[in-house]
């Protein structure tokens, strides 16, 4: 598969973020040490910077998600941009404006920043493939393709909770086929050279030709578990019985819901993460999620200096390597 | 006697048999006169100078969408015929799901007679295998065949019903009707857009298995050997169910099958980040499906190539891929994705051209694709070195949809001529 | 080519620095270095000093006014102040003094930590082309340097100050 330039402007610059898919190591490492320099903005008592004083951010979820879009709007809000809301209704069947339709509106209200979520895969793709050049895109979530975002402080999660990638064993279980955000983790693990990605989760749930995407499928949680040094749990619907994807919560629970048992299975310091929110008693046992190797709280935490890091970075563009020292003028 | 004479050409017939540079002589009541030697007291009105050219039958196309009657926002009869003979096209098959659908005898003659009125490509509808494409109720097919429908389908729409299907084809194969298969599973179809597949997986886009083309072609056959009714597969796709394909014809079922243009050249790889103009059903499958496919060409199990044309308006691509409609615009790419084939070394000229014109004609069961003496002049003329680049302005047909936007080509329609008229000519003022 | 300048001896004038600041003693002040350079400079005057409260350092990065124009250096330090600046006296400590605006944007990081009871500058060098009104109180070297030179402090051991012409 073909890098995927249109995340990239003329200079080389991450002018949109979309997908993990095609971002250098590079430009992964760069989003994470800045998303460090702003947890410490959070933590102090006026947590703003003036960094995107003017800018417009506009939150464009066409799916509902209040928790993800939330943390969109205080990132945006502390680094002093000014924030809109929209929630344009998704139906396909709508006679109503396409979808660049409505973007195109949008930008006539001067929008630099469109944080995009759709329930299509791909729908942040062609909106950044027809918005003219000073806006940016930032992928919230598209169907079941690309979550960049969750994966971005899912890895910084790691990083701060389990040392460099690189020596680190970890394993996705559950909802697979349908998730952006398994997909989104799987190429960013990969990309910073984890020891070893797993997924783990009955054949019905498992996409064809898994394995391409540079994993290891199990369909066992010990066996899966064996060994592993980061255990992040998906997100369950409890509407996929009716799409005879699985037989019951029970079975489900009994066979990949984590609990204290199969975490065992793991390394002793094993860490657990949900990308939130979290179906206790179907993906995870409470006592687990509220447990001593849940780092499921620090994530929502990170989840915002990530995405001010992610949102500085698109909007202002990467200092040149060659930039003369003159260019920081004292 | 007048008429027209196209000199020079290299004339390629394989209905006939006929490799040979020589002149064509065509009579003013446009039938085809004379080969080589000038029939007594001709005189030229016209002289053709196809001096380098290929000068073959018109081609003849199974399987392209006109829009006409139902969705004219996105393309007409008149574009559409206009856009065919501009690509050497003289004779199309329409199938049944216009709006509305061709279910009566009214409505194939509507189509025909419309088709006339332009005096460009010659129009055979399909009639429809069930009212209203339902997979309920049996058509009266003898009243369509009548009206001029050369066969019947159920085009896109699924005959879930086993037992409908059944009695559909003995109905057909009572009036000796071919009946065009769709080979698609539904419910394994399910909601999917892709091929079930490495690509679908990365990309999150649900797929359609193989599976769903394999069950619907193990069912359609054992039907078709039940009921003993001649049928044509419509468009495979799947290396596996080519094998079955080939099985059957062994075993002597009177199975044809066609595949279209694009899917002899595009894998689901070409998809990359979302282009929707790959957007095809049947969706367009991995390398090995490909190679199966141009296999099964060469060897004969598929013995005819068809645009499947379905122009768009700009919007039904412009949408997020799962969302938008699929179809290529592909009258004008048929030809020179067929030569591509040649200069790949696939096929033969004379075998490339016999799979655009002799045998697509067998299978309509339609007298076209041939230029014996007495046969109508529909004559497609080609400069087989003309280099030139596809875009978007360069579309005669009111669809521009089409991923093969900038691929170079070999090979341009300079002349066509129906019923022994010339109705394009490449650089002419239209 | 970038030439290391004796003109300067960095040591020597941060002694000088320190002997000057000494009066300021009495306020128990707290002193803020800003990355890179003031940083290191600061380091040294704490310890001169004998500076009881933990040396702050400060990373302006996220109030630059250039951001626009040339985007974000990923390489951000974080701002540290260990101590509470609300009523504090405070020493802040940079490299060079230059258009004035990386003073600028550590004043206005400072005040959103809280409001310092007074903010007194203490700069190494104070060369010209000030683009702000901005003044240093506590000038180690003064200097007076053409138009497309810069000047840098590498560090941080030893402190060496190097001019750099740059290519117009």
């Amino acid at each position: 598969m073909k890098r995927d330039d249109l995340q990239f402007d003329s200079h080389g610059r991450l002018r949109h973020l979309l997908t993990i898919e095609g971002l250098p190591r590079q430009t992964i490492l760069d989003i994470l040490n800045t998303a460090e320099s702003f947890i410490s903005v959070g933590e102090r008592e006026i947590k703003k910077v003036p960094l995107l004083r003017g800018k417009t951010v506009v939150n464009l979820f066409f799916e509902a998600s209040t928790r993800t879009r939330t943390t969109f709007e205080i990132a945006a809000k502390r680094l002093s941009a000014d924030v809109i809301n929209l929630n344009p209704s998704a139906s396909s069947t709508s006679k109503g404006e396409t979808l660049l339709d409505t973007v195109r509106n949008l930008e006539a209200m001067h929008t630099e920043l469109f944080v995009v979520r759709h329930r299509e895969s791909g729908a942040a793709h062609l909106i950044a493939a027809h918005v003219p050049e000073h806006v940016h895109i930032v992928n919230a979530g598209d169907g079941r393709h690309a979550h960049p975002t969750q994966a971005l402080l899912d890895l910084f999660t790691i990083r701060r909770h389990k040392g460099p990638i690189e020596n680190l064993k970890v394993a996705i279980v559950g909802d697979i086929l349908h998730s952006r955000v398994a997909r989104s983790e799987i190429h960013a693990l990969n990309t910073l050279g984890a020891a070893e990605v797993r997924v783990i989760a009955p054949k019905t749930l498992l996409p064809t030709a898994v394995e391409k995407l540079g994993v290891h499928a199990y369909t066992d949680m010990r066996a899966g578990l064996d060994g592993v040094d980061v255990v992040m749990m998906l997100r369950l619907q409890r509407e996929r019985m009716t799409g005879a994807l699985i037989s019951s919560e029970q079975e489900y629970f009994n066979l990949y819901g984590l609990t204290q048992e199969k975490l065992s299975f793991a390394k002793p310091d094993a860490i657990v993460m949900h990308p939130g929110p979290m179906n206790r008693g179907l993906d995870i046992d409470s006592a687990v999620a509220d447990g001593p190797q849940s780092v499921i709280l620090p994530q929502v935490t990170y989840g915002i200096a990530v995405r001010m890091a992610i949102m500085a970075l698109i909007m202002g563009g990467t200092q040149a390597e060659s930039a003369p020292a003159g260019g920081r003028r004292t | 006697m007048m008429g027209i004479v196209i000199k020079g050409g290299r004339i390629i017939d394989p209905a006939n048999k006929l490799d040979v540079v020589k002149d064509l002589y065509i009579d003013s009541t446009g039938f085809i006169t004379g080969i080589g030697k000038a029939p007594e007291g001709f005189e030229a009105t016209r002289t053709i100078d196809a001096r380098g050219q290929i000068v073959c039958p018109g081609l003849v196309d199974l399987r392209a969408r006109l829009r006409e009657p139902g969705l004219e926002y996105k393309a007409t009869m008149e574009s559409e015929t206009r856009a065919a003979v501009a690509a050497g096209i003289t004779t199309l098959c329409c199938p049944p799901d216009t709006w509305p659908v061709i279910d009566t005898p009214a409505m194939a003659q509507m189509i025909q007679s419309r088709a006339w009125r332009f005096g460009l490509a010659f129009v055979h509808p399909l009639g429809a295998l069930t009212q209203g494409l339902e997979g309920k109720l049996l058509t009266d097919m003898a009243a369509l065949e009548e009206a001029g429908c050369v066969g019947v389908s159920n085009a896109l729409e699924p005959i879930t019903d086993t037992l409908v299907l059944r009695r559909a084809m003995e109905y057909a194969a009572t009036f000796d009707l071919t009946v065009y298969l769709h080979a698609e599973d539904p419910w394994l179809r399910n909601s999917g857009c892709v091929h079930e597949g490495e690509v679908g997986t990365r990309l999150g886009l649900p797929g359609i298995p193989e599976a769903a083309e394999t069950v619907a072609v193990a069912r359609d056959l054992a039907l078709i050997e039940q009921t003993g009714v001649r049928a044509h597969f419509c468009n495979l796709s799947s290396a596996r169910a080519l094998a079955m394909l080939t099985e059957a014809q062994k075993q002597g079922l009177p199975v044809t099958a066609d595949v279209t243009a694009h899917h002899l050249h595009l894998t689901e790889h070409d998809i990359g980040y979302f282009n929707t103009q790959c957007h095809v059903r049947p969706p367009l499958r991995g390398l090995r499906d490909r190679d199966a496919l141009r296999a099964a060409l060469k060897s004969g199990v598929i013995s005819a190539i068809c645009s499947d044309h379905q122009p768009h308006e700009p919007d039904a691509k412009l949408a997020p891929f799962a969302e938008s409609e699929p179809g290529i615009s592909g009258l004008e790419t048929l030809l020179p994705l067929t030569l591509k084939l040649v200069d790949e070394k696939l096929l033969s000229l004379s075998e490339a051209i016999g799979l655009l014109t002799a045998k697509p004609a067998e299978i309509l069961g339609v007298e076209c694709g041939a230029l014996g003496i007495g046969a109508t002049a529909d004559i497609c003329i080609f400069d087989p070195k003309a280099h030139w680049i596809l875009s978007a302005d360069k579309f005669v047909s009111r669809g521009r949809n089409s991923p093969f936007l900038g691929w170079e080509f070999n090979g341009r329609v300079t002349h066509t001529l129906v019923g022994g008229e010339v109705v394009f000519e490449l650089g002419a003022a239209s | 080519m970038p030439q290391t300048t004796d003109i300067v001896d960095v040591n020597a004038t941060i002694a000088y620095m320190a002997d000057e600041l000494r009066p300021r003693l009495a306020q128990h002040p707290l002193m803020i270095g800003i990355h890179t350079g003031g940083a290191w400079i600061a380091e040294r005057l704490h310890a001169l000093l004998g500076l009881t409260d933990p040396l702050g350092t400060l990373d302006i990065s996220f109030y630059r006014d250039d951001f626009s124009r040339l985007g974000m250096n990923p390489q951000v330090k974080t701002s540290n102040l260990p101590a509470n600046v609300e009523g504090r006296h405070v020493i802040l400590v940079d490299d060079v003094l230059h258009t004035g605006r990386t003073i600028r944007a550590a004043l206005n990081e400072i005040f959103d930590y809280g409001r310092p009871a007074s903010v007194t500058l203490a700069v190494l060098i104070h060369r010209d082309g000030r683009e702000l009104p901005i003044e240093a109180q506590v000038v180690g070297h003064h200097l007076k340097l053409k138009k497309n030179q810069h000047i840098k402090l590498l560090g941080p051991e030893p402190l060496k100050l190097e001019i750099q012409e740059a290519h117009t």
